[in-house]
């Protein structure tokens, strides 16, 4: 398989800041991968050096085996979602999505028919002749997808797109996105703080920290088999146990992580045990979510929401299967 | 009677009454205003196109109250058309000249410009601005005079020639820079830049960055990035701009005065015919063509979208 787009020890620093720090990185093409982190964790620096909006301090990115390192953003053929979606003004959204094709002097009969056609891809066949004012924040989102996409480009790179979207529109979207990426086949990248979007939608996730890739590979694997304390607490919030803890339930001195929905209160064979304080409980609609402190360590469960739990400040024993467990290393 | 709290004093009840009844706020807060501009402004511009429709008597000098379009009729005399020309001329020429030098200096200021930067040009911009008016053109009387120092600059880089050859050209020469139209032209420039800076900075500061990053992504270089998007955007800002630089100049009559040709400007003539000659008609008349000429401009740009990106 082709790699899309390679980074190889790429770094760009803004003064003391290392924002992106010796980064490697194959995204294959056809994937959907996303680049997943905290805010100024480097994700969007990344997409933004794929775009070509920042060059490399050192190291080398290609786009299909083209050198794109020192390449300006407009002759790369990838295109961008914005965040705010970055619609002109000044234009009517049948220009707004024909504007790639009208600067590579596609003459005006073909670029309204595709135009046309990208708008009829996004839903949106019909609402040419409107203006960027009079669409909802979704219908922009269409808008900045179908101007993107009438380009046909190699890379589509999606900054948080769905982070302005509320929750309904933005599970629509998700699965929209997704079999619209199957449909045409386009490498997708997706920048995103949220990791059920990241899991959800992509082939494969990397997740970053301060700069660097800590761990990557498909959704299953990082949510399962998270390396490091980061990325166990970060994506699905598993929690974290000290090694102090491990000791007294496993006899082995390590950090590990654990999956609150795979905590139960009832016992059984082979099956761990940690006693604690309940200090919380919130009904989240699909499950009962409680925290139980067990010396001085908080511990998150994820119980059936028809589960009975005793009143706040009640000692409570929590159960677990040993192999839920998953020994991280130590380095945070 | 106890002492009255902070609640019922004067100063808070009215505070209490003008947030109950908005409207009231408003009319206390623009009556003056109205007025002034209703009365001492509109009025006095009225006052003056009926003016402009009362003639002179060539014999006896006394104005006829009768509502006449002669006075128009002598504005197109081929001595007062020239006149209306070449002022029409200097202004365009000047908010040409203006928007092209502006347009990078308000560009370098909404884009880059951060902090103390920001201050120094909104300082540089500005700082023209406090001294007198009539100190600078005098200023610059010196600067462009046969001794001054654009003379002397081009004769150390022996580029005399030039100048010279510059001087002698028909319509923009003169004896010096100084008494000729092109030292008009650059002392009109020089005074209303920084009013064609000010509205084209504001415009480009209302430019999203990423949307310039949106035109570069979808393969516009940067020449197609400026055509398509940032000049359009920032039209308004040029459109208002404009305004300033060709209205002022086709109305000011203190710099064809002092610098340039013995050739008259709009504003020259209505201040000797109002003044000296005392024909108020036809300086009225004279005056309202800086008005006609500016709502056709203003009609024009319109209808060529310059206003679409407000």
């Amino acid at each position: 398989m082709t790699s899309a787009v390679t980074f190889r020890a790429v770094s760009r620093h803004f003064g003391p800041v290392r924002a992106v720090d010796h980064v490697d990185l194959d995204i294959a093409e056809g994937e959907f991968f996303a680049m997943l982190g905290p805010s100024g964790s480097g994700k969007t620096t990344c997409l933004r050096l794929i775009a070509g909006f920042e060059q490399p301090t050192s190291g080398k990115i290609t786009i299909f085996k083209e050198d794109t390192t020192a390449l300006p953003p407009w002759r790369r053929h990838v295109n961008t979602v914005f965040q705010d979606y970055a619609l002109f003004p000044h234009m009517s959204i049948r220009d707004n999505v024909a504007y790639g094709l009208m600067v590579k002097g596609i003459d005006a009969k073909t670029r309204r028919r595709a135009a046309e056609e990208a708008l009829e891809l996004v839903k949106l066949g019909g609402y040419g002749d409107r203006k960027t004012g009079q669409m909802s924040g979704g219908q922009r989102q269409r808008v900045a997808l179908a101007r993107a996409l009438v380009n046909k480009p190699s890379v589509l790179l999606l900054d948080e797109p769905l982070g302005a979207l509320d929750l309904k529109l933005r599970e629509a979207m998700q699965e929209e996105l997704k079999s619209l990426q199957r449909k045409l086949g386009i490498t997708f990248v997706l920048v995103t703080h949220d990791q059920g979007e990241a899991l959800s939608m992509a082939d494969r996730v990397a997740v970053f920290n301060h700069g660097k890739i800590v761990q990557a590979g498909t959704p299953e694997d990082i949510y399962h088999n998270p390396r490091s304390r980061f990325v166990a607490d970060f994506v699905g919030s598993a929690n974290v146990l000290p090694p102090s803890l491990m000791e007294k339930l496993t006899g082995t001195s390590a950090w590990a992580g654990l999956r609150p929905e795979k905590i139960s209160l009832s016992g059984g064979e082979g099956r761990l045990a940690i006693d604690g304080t309940l200090t919380d409980s919130s009904f989240l609609g699909a499950v009962r979510r409680v925290a139980v402190n067990a010396d001085g360590q908080t511990i998150h469960a994820n119980l059936p929401a028809h589960e009975m739990v005793p009143e706040a400040g009640a000692r409570l024993t929590l159960y677990f299967d040993r192999f839920a467990l998953t020994i991280l290393d130590d380095a945070p | 009677m106890t002492a009255t709290t902070a609640e019922d004093s004067l100063p808070s009840r009215i505070s209490g009454t003008l947030w109950r009844r908005p409207k009231l706020l408003i009319l206390l807060l623009l009556t003056p205003p109205l007025l002034w501009l209703g009365i001492v402004y509109v009025g006095s511009l009225f006052s003056l196109l009926l003016q402009s429709f009362f003639s002179l008597d060539d014999f006896t000098g006394q104005i006829q109250y009768d509502l006449t379009l002669s006075t128009y009729a002598e504005l197109f005399r081929p001595s007062n058309f020239d006149i209306l020309r070449r002022t029409v001329v200097m202004a365009v020429l000047v908010t040409i000249a203006s928007a092209i030098l502006a347009f990078p200096i308000a560009y370098y200021a909404a884009r880059y410009a951060k902090g103390r930067w920001k201050a120094v040009f909104y300082l540089g911009v500005m700082l023209p601005l406090w001294s007198s008016y009539l100190v600078k053109i005098y200023a610059w009387k010196m600067i462009l005079s046969k001794e001054g120092i654009i003379s002397w600059v081009a004769a150390k880089l022996h580029l005399s020639v030039l100048l010279e050859g510059w001087l002698s050209l028909p319509e923009v020469g003169g004896n010096s820079l100084s008494v000729s139209s092109t030292g008009t032209f650059l002392v009109f420039v020089y005074i209303w830049l920084p009013y064609m800076i000010l509205p084209v900075q504001a415009a480009l500061e209302r430019v999203p960055s990423n949307l310039i990053e949106a035109s570069y992504d979808l393969g516009a270089a940067p020449a197609k990035t400026f055509r398509h998007v940032l000049l359009p955007m920032a039209l308004p800002g040029v459109a208002a701009g404009s305004i300033f630089t060709f209205s002022l100049t086709l109305g000011d009559y203190i710099v064809p005065g002092i610098i340039g040709t013995s050739r008259l400007f709009i504003g020259q003539v209505v201040y000797v015919q109002q003044g000296t000659a005392g024909n108020i008609p036809l300086a009225a008349a004279f005056s309202v063509v800086p008005v006609v000429i500016m709502a056709v401009y203003l009609w024009l740009a319109k209808k060529q979208g310059a206003f679409d990106a407000l």
